[in-house]
């Protein structure tokens, strides 16, 4: 099985950048590629002609100055562009292994979600319990098995590392507890139905440096278990918990590389200076 | 072997079809009754429309209560209207908006706060009649305002304002924190944060509220039945605007009257058939004045709606 | 340059000690309108327990509250209020059948599934049916539903209490919805999108999320709107009689307290009357049941509120 996604994976181009650097990090096959993807807001292209390669079972970052697109192009990937009016894309991004284009016309958006997690900048439980919002995704799907639901609720409580904090407190209102283990619990959500791959849209901006070790801490665990893709606006952050970082400006990627090499040795002048904080 | 661990692709695409089917179920229904409501209230208008068709001319406009439908108008019915809303909105508005900014900017969080706050959500919920005997008690037999232009407008004023309060209040609270934050930040007091950005920005949710108030007191038959209004008056109160100094008289507080939904409610309840057809000319003048009233207040919502926006 | 300095600073703080003192002021004239509303509940609750103690001299509260008869206008007057308290229950309970599951479903559809052009259009719209006048609203439940109703059922009586519930139902479906609509509308957008970014549809984000989430405003909605139903006057003093009648049946006709107070209002019995005075006692007992709703609606509102 693993030969086959291999084998699949390989054929894109884009992926020849990962596999050329395994020097510095062995790049695993690929789990979704953006290829040649374009998006408009209305009249006003956000995003050209991104192509990248989301290794599986690795972290993604994705850094940029603001309004550089990386949200929007995050956000592309469980089609939250959907539920706005007047949103257009054109291209593709490939899911391996069954090679479904995310964003085509003939993908329903909901499928998509089903299938790919999204963790929000703010955390954003749902005004119910603890319990109630990990079980949430797993109610959407039809089970109702209070075994089972407990079962899974535990065990994605215990993925996102905060279980033992809300064991005791699964019926209080998931809107008690602090902002950091509120995030935490909007990542058990998402982990509750393993979706294939776990979208972060810079999830601790909005938290206290405790709680984002925290939360960082456990995205490089998360990587045993689900594909990340992360925008974060902090590089040091970038550098702490990916694998793989792709610069992005102005709509455009620049740069996609092992996150060592990026922040060592960029190999375009535009990714040095936003480094080396130059702007931004 | 693809999507979740314990659902494969086909399972959610089985599942997810049928849940879009309940989507597509729940919006023909919501549809259905949603344009069913409005159906019946263009139905109410038409139906008053034709069987008062019959009365609307001059002569309906200009006659005062007669006891042969045919010589009946609603003269002194619709002046006594207007000048209870010209007093209903010169208390309400005052109050009501100096009630909602101390409400939202300037109260503190304690158990006073709290009691203001239950009377006032409590006061939208109290029946109207009950504003009436209120009125009957209270300026009727204690003040000795008597049955007049002054009482029923008190009465009226104290019945919308919660209604102008609830109405502020939500405009004042959809001013953003950080407008505020800005102003104080630049050194203003409460007030100047409150005249000079957070009135500006709601004067359109607080205008609404007040014509959406009027509109629900125009209507208002109960209480003013119970404070004793007659439905029979053949004469018009004084003029407020007079030839001599000071040109204005405020005698016509004083006088008796009567309104529209009083004069209408009249015609209805009785048993000649004949009546009924000025009762529902009466009720589709009535339906128009409010129906105006709202399209206006929609219509300023609108342009402050579109002129801000966070 | 440093003298000018002092010189603003100075300047600044004696207009600054002027700004300081105006604002108390106008926060004191503040402060008193929002006493009116104080006042106006004190004042409500203080008329009628006084106006009422006439009638309680006369009439023991044992009989008013136990006596199965209300006849104050008959030579034999008996005073138990039950039957206008029954009238009053009935016809709200028709009135919530109908608003209550309209109003709600409505509220949903305008909210999470209408496009936005309709829900702008429509909802403006759907306001004029609340604020048409209730009198307008009796005409119609006596001249036209009664008659449409006695098409499927003739033996209706002409007076009841079925047609004057339904009217009222659809009277308060816009109050329902609209202060429903509200309250999901103010649900926050990062709330939806983290349901529909699981996967859920539209009607299982609505149910699941936003309806939950709007829980104190439905709640809210829903005592608004049966306390209306309560205290309607005009639809039932036309449309469902004057006869106080104990029944639960709202085939029947039957006055409520409302419609009561309406029928001595107009009559001409002397205001020093205890007939006269009976209806502060109704009103006691009207105002009494709708504060019962909102204490109520108050609570759940608060226990439920969850801020965002």
């Amino acid at each position: 099985m693993q030969g086959e996604i291999r084998a699949q994976g390989s054929d894109t181009p884009s992926l020849s950048i990962v596999m050329e650097d395994r020097k510095t990090t062995r790049a695993n096959p690929a789990k979704a590629a953006a290829e040649k993807l374009n998006f408009w807001y209305g009249s006003n292209q956000a995003l050209k002609n991104i192509n990248l390669v989301i290794p599986e079972h690795q972290v993604t970052a994705l850094i940029g100055p603001s309004g550089c697109g990386k949200s929007t192009f995050l956000r592309c990937f469980n089609r939250m562009h959907d539920l706005q009016a007047d949103t257009k894309y054109e291209g593709a991004i490939t899911l391996r292994p069954d090679n479904v284009n995310l964003v085509g016309p003939e993908t329903d958006p909901i499928e998509v979600r089903m299938r790919i997690g999204m963790v929000f900048q703010k955390p954003n439980p749902f005004p119910k319990s603890v319990f109630e919002n990990v079980a949430y995704g797993l109610r959407l799907r039809g089970i109702n098995n209070k075994t089972e639901l407990a079962e899974r609720v535990e065990k994605a409580l215990r993925g996102a590392a905060i279980w033992d904090e809300v064991k005791d407190r699964l019926n209080d209102s998931a809107l008690a507890l602090s902002g950091g283990q509120m995030q935490r619990v909007c990542i058990s959500r998402a982990l509750a139905t393993e979706p294939e791959i776990l979208l972060f849209d810079e999830p601790t901006s909005a938290l206290d440096p405790i709680a984002t070790a925290k939360i960082e801490e456990l995205i490089t665990e998360l990587r045993q278990r689900v594909t990340v893709l992360i925008v974060t606006h902090n590089m040091q952050q970038a550098a702490r918990v990916s694998d793989f970082t792709a610069f992005m400006y102005l709509g455009e990627l620049v740069e996609v590389d092992a996150t060592s090499k990026i922040f060592t040795n960029p190999a375009k002048k535009a990714t040095e200076d936003y480094i080396t904080g130059r702007y931004g | 072997m693809a999507a979740t661990a314990h659902m494969t692709l086909e399972e959610i695409r089985k599942g997810l079809s049928w849940r879009k089917q309940l989507d597509k179920l729940f919006i023909a229904i919501g549809m259905a009754l949603l344009f069913g409501c409005l159906a019946i209230l263009a139905i109410l208008f038409f139906d008053l429309v034709r069987d008062g068709s019959s009365r609307f001319g001059w002569d309906f406009f200009t006659s005062f209560p007669s006891r042969k439908a045919e010589n009946a108008g609603i003269l002194s019915a619709a002046v006594g209207t207007m000048l209870i809303m010209v007093v209903t909105a010169l208390v309400a508005l005052p109050v009501g908006v100096a009630a909602a900014i101390y409400l939202e900017e300037y109260a503190p969080k304690n158990w006073f706060t709290g009691i203001i706050e239950i009377n006032v959500t409590n006061l939208a919920g109290v029946p109207s009649i009950i504003y009436g005997l209120l009125a009957l008690g209270l300026f009727v037999y204690q003040f000795n305002f008597g049955q007049s232009v002054l009482t029923a407008g008190l009465t009226l004023a104290l019945l919308i304002l919660p209604i102008v309060i609830v109405a502020t209040r939500e405009s004042l609270r959809a001013v953003p924190k950080a407008i505020r934050e800005a102003a104080y930040g630049l050194g203003a007091t409460r007030w100047e944060v409150t005249k000079d950005h957070v009135l500006p920005y709601s004067t359109g949710g607080i205008l609404t509220g007040l014509i959406l108030g009027l509109s629900r007191a125009i209507g208002e038959t109960a209480p003013i039945i119970t404070i004793g209004a007659l439905s029979f008056i053949a004469f018009l109160p004084p003029s407020p605007v007079t030839g001599e100094f000071p040109f204005l008289n405020f005698e016509w507080l004083r006088s008796e009257f009567t309104a529209m939904p009083i004069q209408m409610f009249n015609w209805v309840s009785r048993p000649d058939q004949a009546f009924q057809a000025n009762a529902a000319a009466a009720g589709a003048i009535l339906l128009g004045m409010t129906l105006a009233m709202n399209a206006v207040a929609i219509w300023i919502r609108y342009r402050f709606r579109k002129k801000i926006s966070w | 340059m440093t003298q000018g300095k002092t010189q603003m600073a100075q300047g600044a703080f004696a207009s600054l000690h002027y700004r300081k003192t105006r604002d108390r002021i106008i926060e004191a004239i503040l402060l008193s309108a929002g006493l009116v509303a104080v006042f106006t509940t004190v004042a409500i609750v203080f008329i009628l327990f006084y106006e009422s103690s006439y009638f309680f001299e006369h009439v023991s509260v044992k009989d008013f509250l136990t006596d199965t008869m209300w006849t104050p206008l008959f030579a034999d007057a008996r005073y138990g209020i039950l039957p206008l308290v029954s009238g009053t229950l009935t016809v709200t309970g028709v009135a919530i059948l109908v608003a209550i599951p309209v109003g709600t479903i409505v509220a949903i559809y305008l909210s999470e599934f209408a496009p936005h052009r309709l829900r702008e259009t429509v909802k403006p719209v759907l306001e004029l049916l609340g604020a048409v006048p209730t009198v307008v609203y009796g005409y119609f439940a006596l001249l036209a539903v009664t008659p449409l109703l006695q098409k499927v059922w003739p033996d209706l009586p002409g007076f009841n209490m079925l047609s004057a519930g339904l009217v009222i139902g659809l009277m308060i479906v816009p109050y329902v919805a609209s202060v429903s609509e509200d309250a999901m509308r103010a649900v926050p957008k990062y709330m939806r999108e983290g349901s529909y970014a699981m996967g859920a549809t539209k009607l299982q984000t609505a149910l699941r999320v936003v309806v939950p989430g709007a829980f104190s405003g439905l709640a809210a909605a829903y005592i608004l709107g049966i306390s209306r139903a309560v205290g309607e006057t005009m639809v039932v003093a036309i449309a469902a009689g004057m006869m106080a009648n104990l029944t639960f049946n709202p085939t029947e006709p039957a006055a409520t307290i409302t419609a009561y107070i309406v029928q001595v209002s107009l009559g001409d019995l002397p205001h020093d009357s205890i007939g006269y005075q009976s209806i502060f006692a109704a009103g006691l007992v009207l105002m009494l049941m709708t504060l019962v709703l909102n204490v109520i609606g108050f609570f759940l509102t608060r226990r439920f509120r969850e801020a965002y």
